[in-house]
Parts: C-alpha cells; sequence; structure tokens
C-alpha cells in the first residue's frame, strides 16, 4: 500500500459569504505501487480538489491520507508543514494543469532544476532535461527561450518535462493531458508506462480518460453537490 | 474544524533542527503592543514569507531578529554551534554586534537604512568584513568584488557611491552588503518593492540562486504575494501583531483558511 485515503473530506469556509461550502466527503480508497488510480465525475464535484487535498495544496477537513513513505506511515492530511515540504521535495509529485514559468529561468533550467536539487552534476541534468523535452517533442530552438511567452501546449510540455524527469513513490497528475497534441499525449502515456513499471502509484484526473486505456487499474468515482459548482469554480478562480 | 482547533504533527520524518526558534516575542513601544506572541521555527536552507498589512508588525520581527532593538519579551536561538542553548536577546551589545556582522544579513526596503550612501559601494560591502576584523587591503576588495559579483552588480561601477546608483543597483549592494561573510540567516524586508518589473525579477532570480547556492535561511517580508509564491517555502500572516495563519505557502495561498488571508487573497489582482 502506497496511500489510503479514510472517510477523506473537504469543506471550504468561506468567511464573506459565512458558510461552509463542501467539496468532496467520505472518500475511502487505496492504492497500491505500481497502479494508476483514475478519478472520475461530474464537472465540479471535486476531482482535483481531492488531488490538492492529497497534496496538501488544500487543507483537508476532516478524515485520513495514510502515505507509505520510505521513513514510515504518515497522515498527509496532519503531517507539520515541514514533513510535507520535504515529502514533496523527494516523494511525492503534484503534475499541474499549468506551468508556473518564472522570470529570467529558460525552459531547459526548468526541467533540469529538480534533478540539480537532488545533488546531481549540472551537466548530467540539463542532459536528462534535453532528453525529457525531446521525448515530449518541444522545439529545440525554444530550449533556451524564457516559457512565459511559450504557447498553453508548448508551457505543458515543459510542465509534464519538469514534474516527471525525475521516479517519485506518488504521483498525483491533475489533467495533465489538457492542451496537448496528439504526439505529447503518445509520449506522456509512454512516460507513465515506465514509471508504473518502475513502481510509481498514481492517482489522476483525465479530461479524457481514453487517452490512458490500458494504463488505469482502479476508478474512483466520486459524487458530489453539484448544487454548489459555480461557487467552487469562483474559488478555483480565485485560487489563481 | 477551526483553524485554532488545528493542530498538525509535529515533523517527524525530519531530522534537521530549526536554524531559527523564536518564542514567544511580544514588543512595546509605549503603551503600544506592536508584536503579541510571536513564535517561528525555521530549517536551515528554508525560505518563509511573511505577509500582511501595513503596521502589522511585519518589518518589527525582522528589526528584533536583526538584534537592532530589544525585544519586551521572549526567546530567539540560533543553532549555530558557538550560540548553542544562548537566547539571543540576552547578549551584551558587543556580542549582538559580533553576532550580526558574522552569522544575520539583511536588506531593507529603503537602502538609505542600509548602506552608507556617499561611501563607494565596494567601501560598503568591505565594511562588514572590517567588522569581521579582516584588515588586508586586497583581501577586502577581493571579497567585496566577489559578493557584488555573485548579486549581479556591474563591477564596473563597483566604487560608485550608492547615491549615484539606480534603485535596483542599490538594492544589490544591499545584498552583497549582506552576504559577504556569508551568513546563515538572510532577513529581506521587501527587497523588490520600487523596483520595475525586470529589474524585481533580476533580484528574485538573484535571491533563489544565492539561497540555493549558499544554503542560507531566509525570512522575507513582503506585501506582493507574487514574490512570495516565488520565493517562500512557507507563509506567515500577521495582522495587529499577531500571527493569524501559518503554513506551506501554497495551502495559504490557495485554501486560506483565516478570514483576514482570505480577504488578502481575494484582494490580489
Amino acid at each position: 500500500m502506497i496511500l489510503k485515503l479514510e472517510s477523506f473530506s473537504k469543506n471550504f469556509f468561506i468567511h464573506h459569504i459565512g458558510r461552509d461550502v463542501p467539496a468532496f466527503g467520505g472518500i475511502n480508497a487505496t492504492l497500491e505501487a505500481g497502479k494508476l488510480m483514475l478519478v472520475a465525475g461530474a464537472n465540479g464535484v471535486g476531482k482535483s480538489t481531492l488531488l490538492r487535498c492529497i497534496h496538501r495544496s488544500y487543507l483537508p477537513s476532516a478524515g485520513s491520507a495514510w502515505f507509505e513513505s520510505t521513513q514510515g506511515l504518515i497522515d498527509l492530511a496532519r503531517a507539520s508543514d515541514e514533513d510535507i515540504a520535504w515529502l514533496r521535495r523527494r516523494e511525492i509529485g503534484y503534475v499541474a494543469q499549468f506551468l508556473r514559468p518564472r522570470p529570467r529561468v529558460s525552459a531547459l533550467e526548468l526541467v533540469a532544476e529538480p534533478l540539480f536539487h537532488l545533488g546531481m552534476s549540472r551537466p548530467r541534468s540539463l542532459e536528462r532535461a534535453e532528453e525529457m523535452l525531446d521525448t515530449f517533442g518541444l522545439k529545440p530552438e525554444l530550449w533556451q527561450a524564457y516559457p512565459s511567452t511559450f504557447s498553453g501546449g508548448e508551457q505543458q510540455k515543459v510542465n509534464l518535462a519538469r514534474a516527471l524527469i525525475r521516479p517519485r513513490r506518488l504521483l498525483l497528475l491533475d489533467e495533465p493531458t489538457a492542451s496537448l497534441d496528439t504526439q505529447a499525449r503518445a509520449a506522456l502515456k509512454t512516460r507513465l508506462e515506465h514509471l508504473k513499471a518502475d513502481g510509481v502509484a498514481m492517482i489522476g484526473v483525465f479530461h479524457h480518460p481514453e487517452d490512458m486505456e490500458g494504463l488505469i487499474d482502479a476508478t474512483l468515482e466520486i459524487r458530489g453537490t453539484e448544487l454548489l459548482d459555480p461557487i467552487l469554480e469562483e474559488l478555483e478562480y480565485v485560487a489563481y | 474544524m477551526s483553524l485554532l482547533e488545528m493542530t498538525l504533527d509535529a515533523p517527524r520524518l525530519l531530522e534537521m533542527q530549526p536554524l531559527l526558534r523564536v518564542n514567544n516575542l511580544c514588543k512595546n513601544y509605549g503603551g503600544i503592543r506592536a508584536l503579541e506572541n510571536v513564535s517561528l521555527h525555521v530549517y536551515p536552507g528554508e525560505v518563509l514569507g511573511i505577509v500582511g498589512e501595513s503596521g502589522s508588525g511585519k518589518s518589527t520581527v525582522l528589526r528584533l531578529l536583526n538584534l537592532e532593538e530589544p525585544e519586551t519579551s521572549g526567546t530567539y536561538q540560533l543553532e549555530i554551534p558557538e550560540l548553542l542553548g544562548q537566547n539571543l536577546f540576552e547578549l551584551n551589545r558587543f556580542q549582538k554586534r559580533e553576532t550580526r556582522v558574522h552569522h544575520i544579513g539583511i536588506v531593507y526596503q529603503n537602502p538609505h537604512l542600509g548602506l552608507r550612501m556617499h561611501k563607494s559601494s565596494s567601501g560598503n560591502v568591505a565594511e562588514r568584513l572590517i567588522l569581521a576584523g579582516e584588515k588586508r587591503f586586497a583581501e577586502l576588495r577581493r571579497a567585496a568584488r566577489e559578493s557584488l559579483q555573485a548579486s549581479e552588480f556591474p563591477i564596473a561601477r563597483m566604487d560608485e557611491p550608492p547615491i549615484h546608483l539606480s534603485g535596483g543597483m542599490q538594492q544589490r549592494v544591499q545584498l552583497a552588503k549582506a552576504i559577504a561573510m556569508k551568513p546563515k540567516l538572510l532577513l529581506l524586508d521587501e527587497p523588490t518593492t520600487g523596483l520595475d518589473v525586470s529589474v524585481q525579477a533580476l533580484v528574485l532570480d538573484t535571491l533563489k540562486r544565492l539561497q540555493f547556492e549558499l544554503e542560507m535561511t531566509m525570512i522575507l517580508v513582503s506585501h506582493d504575494l507574487g514574490v512570495i509564491r516565488t520565493l517562500a517555502d512557507r507563509v506567515m500572516v500577521m495582522r495587529g501583531g499577531r500571527v493569524v495563519e501559518s503554513g506551506l505557502t501554497d495551502q495559504v495561498l490557495e485554501d486560506p483558511q483565516h478570514a483576514y488571508t482570505q480577504q488578502l487573497v481575494h484582494a490580489k489582482l
């Protein structure tokens, strides 16, 4: 077992309207090493919110998310900020829908960064980064450029290359195929296949789950409170 | 679950000790309570952001941590061999100066506070080393140059006084001075406020690189949530001299719990 959710729940308390907005509640699920779990459900039921709660970008409201780290079992819902920060550097990866470019940092540097932060030499990290960008089909003439002016698809290629450059114990995939062309989708599928074979546990939301055909081992269906969609959407907007 | 009821587990996976521990820090100015029971722990190599409105006590925290002003009550410890177990507030003023010179660097929003504006820039940087006991002129010059270079200051202008330089360059001289002794702790008070965006990006990029290369622990005060998001690992939100919320940067900015933090995040453009 890598991840076990027990009665995992999230509400947002929004002070200016003075009430609690439930996102999802009572989720139970178990994820094993080398397995991919699809999170399914209608728009606004809290699929991405669930991933963010596991990553602790959102603070879970109740229940537990037990994670089997290399250092022992830990409840992600209540772990200290320092432990979460450590786990994010080493064991838990989050593939977001969008790249967050940093001023004056080239695409290649951005992709190589997780490796040299781990202590890999600069030339070796950059070499690996080139391989990854090549895999996802980003044109070599863009490698040294700053991604803030890239198209949505190009940014997403950089984002995926950076997020998947090294294996993690647990990967959270938040609509990684959005805005990707066919070649990049195929490359992503191949990369995820390799990571699965390496024993990486994955839980993901996919806009087109058929892209991942053959890779999905289980489906977690979330039924939510559709009524609250507009408020949740507003909240997502505020978060960015 | 309210914020006050919520207590997260103590760190368990991390074996390291915090570099900085501050407990129950209070500060009064006359009858005014400027800080009320502020406690913080910062780990080696970590960047802690402090946000909050003007007058919330952010800069006061930095001035106390820089041992510039006496505290009203509270303890302050740095995990540095010669200072282990010592409450730094109890040091005498010579010991405080020593600690400041060797272990703490600071960059103020207003360069006039941190620099002698009519002395050469290289001299400003070298001053730290002189205070630390370095007397050889060639060595002072070499170290000042190295520090200015690390801060991406145009070396050709290193002997000009800061008063002749632009705001962005003055900030880089301050930064060079702050890192000249390779301190363990770097305090930054609105380091990019008032700079145009391209210079701001340069300063942020320099800070990020230095933090990684020198493994410095930083405490960054800013009201710019974008700056905080780029640099900080964790954030502490202050209001009226108290800490109202703290947590991982993305969590505080994306899922703020306290009414004031929600207001702050919603007000962002």
